[in-house]
């Protein structure tokens, strides 16, 4: 810093070699900044509850909370409105059950064969061509799902009918596929953190690389692995682009992928695209609906912080 | 993506040579299967990458990026207005975005007591953000920034939510950049006089760009490629000029190609295979400049 030499500062003569001689104004407001700079996150999450609470306040101030929670049927964007959030709650849960369906036993499949049976070489080729997955833009995903996997559902159709033009199959499948990385890469995180003792002492035990990995290294990094999968929940119930082109725009209570219907973000994409008024009553809806869905990713993006903590902890 | 990494994972012992005497055929069978499962991903994206390619082949020429959108016409709309727009927001997301990150970053790496309750908030907060669904953001903008501010739906709105949105990606991949810069190199500095700053500024973040510059590129790549927020924000679809400043209304790419899909007839369909071309071009080119950024200049310590 340039600031000009100052007399040095008048302490006990012992420790005066020690100390420093002069404030750091500098020091200190450069530290502020930065702390101000961390403090950005935080007001975003203030932000979002902020900008969720009073529109989610007014609505429940007409509707009741028991028939947003119970009510089966949502027709909020109709002339005789119906706030029964069952319907986009389903759907969005059968979508997230078709996702994990495919990106679970795939993505850990793929994670166990990266930390485990790929040479450093192989690691270094796939394990990035497994992550471009993850860059695709969703909107090409959903275009993908609409205009390629559905056809081909379609066609290809074994039993009785087919799926529908917009169903929830295709964007489940299509999903489930966005999200193998997610899961593969933490899990093999968590099974890269497992220490080579314990492979090696079921090793010297007599085992086959296949029992080692599925009975021991599996086991010791479980706690990472159910973090990887929970938020793998959190991202499916929070894609909307996918649910929004391939599952259709009509909230229906049905547990059949084949049908078409429509997810909370998916409502929350449709609703606010369109031109509603600020002050209306479907304005508000959209907040609710945003809040239901921050509070269910918010809870299960704690589940997955802690269980990542967890296993941290036991193996550094 | 959450889980970017910038620096490379440390080498793993090789692989050991004392598996049993017997033959086992469970052994090979569960290879070939979880060989399979990463195949699965592979396959799909080569899959998905051809499909495009070959549904946008018709409409994969100059008129994409000297016309503008046109509803009734679609052999003669374009996606000019589109392109320009995801410049005009990607560039002030990174004017917005990169200092932040990269302060806060510093702020957590260098000075935050990792013991006190409100540096651990913070920390958890950043992990909780990097997961909140990208249309709550949306709700965020349209709520906080466009209604409350009075800033409406214009190319600042939508380069400041989606700045907030990649926010937690650039202060995670900073993060592990400066976490990469050993010890010895600070108490080096520490030990000559400089100050924590001085060490910080002309030590440890020159030591430290390539990470960041990685990092940053990844997390303005996603920016790129995110439409859920800013349906929220008014990036409608047929606008017919390009931004102006930052009052200007806009639309950008993935919006472009959204509004398109939805559109009945097969040419729009065509056409919007097209603009994925453009829109993914757009992204494996920052990729791979992040994997040459990487290559280049990481060091080993």
């Amino acid at each position: 810093m340039s600031s000009p030499p100052r007399p040095p500062s008048v302490g006990p003569p012992g420790r005066q070699t020690l100390r420093r001689t002069r404030p750091r104004y500098g020091e200190r407001v450069i530290q502020a900044l930065l702390l101000l700079a961390a403090l950005v996150s935080v007001a975003t999450t203030a932000g979002i509850v902020i900008s969720l609470i009073p529109p989610t306040a007014e609505f429940f101030g007409r509707v009741d909370v028991g028939e947003f929670l119970a009510g089966t049927e949502w027709t909020a964007l109709f002339t005789k409105p119906r706030y029964g959030v069952l319907p986009l709650l389903g759907a969005t849960l059968l979508i997230t059950v078709i996702a994990l369906l495919v990106a679970i036993p795939v993505g850990l499949g793929a994670a166990i064969y990266l930390s485990e049976y790929a040479s450093p070489r192989v690691r270094k080729v796939l394990k990035p061509a497994l992550e471009v997955l993850a860059g695709v833009p969703t909107v090409v995903y959903g275009f993908f799902a609409l205009s390629f996997v559905t056809p081909l559902l379609q066609d290809h159709w074994p039993f009785g009918e087919g799926p529908d033009f917009n169903n929830a199959l295709s964007a489940g499948l299509v999903m489930g596929v966005m999200i193998i990385p997610t899961i593969a890469s933490l899990s093999e995180d968590a099974m890269a953190a497992v220490p080579d003792a314990l492979r090696d002492g079921a090793y010297a035990l007599g085992s086959g690389k296949r029992i080692v990995s599925v009975r021991v290294v599996v086991p010791a990094a479980l706690s990472g692995i159910v973090a990887a999968c929970v938020l793998g929940i959190s991202r499916a119930i929070g894609e909307t682009m996918i649910v929004a082109i391939a599952s259709g725009n009509r909230a229906t209570l049905s547990f059949n992928p084949l049908d078409a219907m429509q997810t909370m973000t998916g409502f929350i994409a449709q609703a606010g695209s369109g031109d509603i008024p600020v002050q209306s009553f479907e304005y508000k809806t959209i907040f609710a609906v945003g809040a239901l869905l921050f509070v269910i990713t918010f809870v299960m993006n704690m589940i997955s912080i802690r269980l990542v903590r967890k296993y941290r902890e036991v193996y550094e | 993506m959450t889980d970017i990494r910038v620096t490379e994972p440390p080498a793993r012992a090789a692989p050991r040579k004392l598996a049993g005497p017997r033959f086992r055929p469970g052994e090979s069978v569960f290879r070939v299967l979880l060989l399979c499962c990463l195949g699965v991903g592979i396959i799909f994206l080569g899959v998905l990458l051809t499909y495009v390619l070959v549904e946008a082949w018709p409409r994969l020429d100059s008129r994409l990026w000297n016309n503008f959108p046109s509803i009734r016409r679609p052999e003669a709309a374009g996606a000019q207005s589109a392109i320009f727009g995801t410049i005009w927001v990607v560039s002030f997301t990174a004017l917005f975005c990169l200092p932040t990150g990269v302060m806060a970053a510093i702020y957590l790496e260098e000075y935050a007591d990792p013991n006190r309750w409100y540096n651990r908030l913070i920390e958890l907060n950043i992990q909780n953000l990097a997961a909140v669904p990208s249309i709550i953001y949306g709700i965020l903008g349209l709520g906080l920034l466009a209604r409350q501010l009075s800033l409406g739906t214009t190319v600042l709105t939508a380069a400041l939510t989606l700045s907030l949105l990649v926010l937690p990606v650039v202060i995670i991949a900073s993060r592990e950049a400066i976490r990469a810069v050993p010890q010895s190199i600070r108490q080096a500095s520490l030990a000559l006089g400089a100050t924590q700053w001085q060490t910080i500024r002309r030590q440890v973040l020159p030591a430290a760009v390539p990470g960041i510059a990685t990092g940053s590129i990844l997390a303005l790549s996603r920016a790129i490629g995110e439409a859920a927020p800013l349906l929220l924000l008014g990036a409608v679809t047929y606008v017919a000029f390009n931004p102006e400043g930052l009052e200007s209304a806009y639309t950008v790419l993935p919006i472009q190609i959204f509004g398109w899909i939805s559109q009945s007839r097969e040419e729009f369909h065509h056409l919007a295979a097209a603009a994925i071309v453009i829109l993914l071009a757009i992204l494996l080119l920052m990729n791979a400049a992040a994997i040459w950024l990487r290559n280049r200049f990481s060091k080993r310590w």
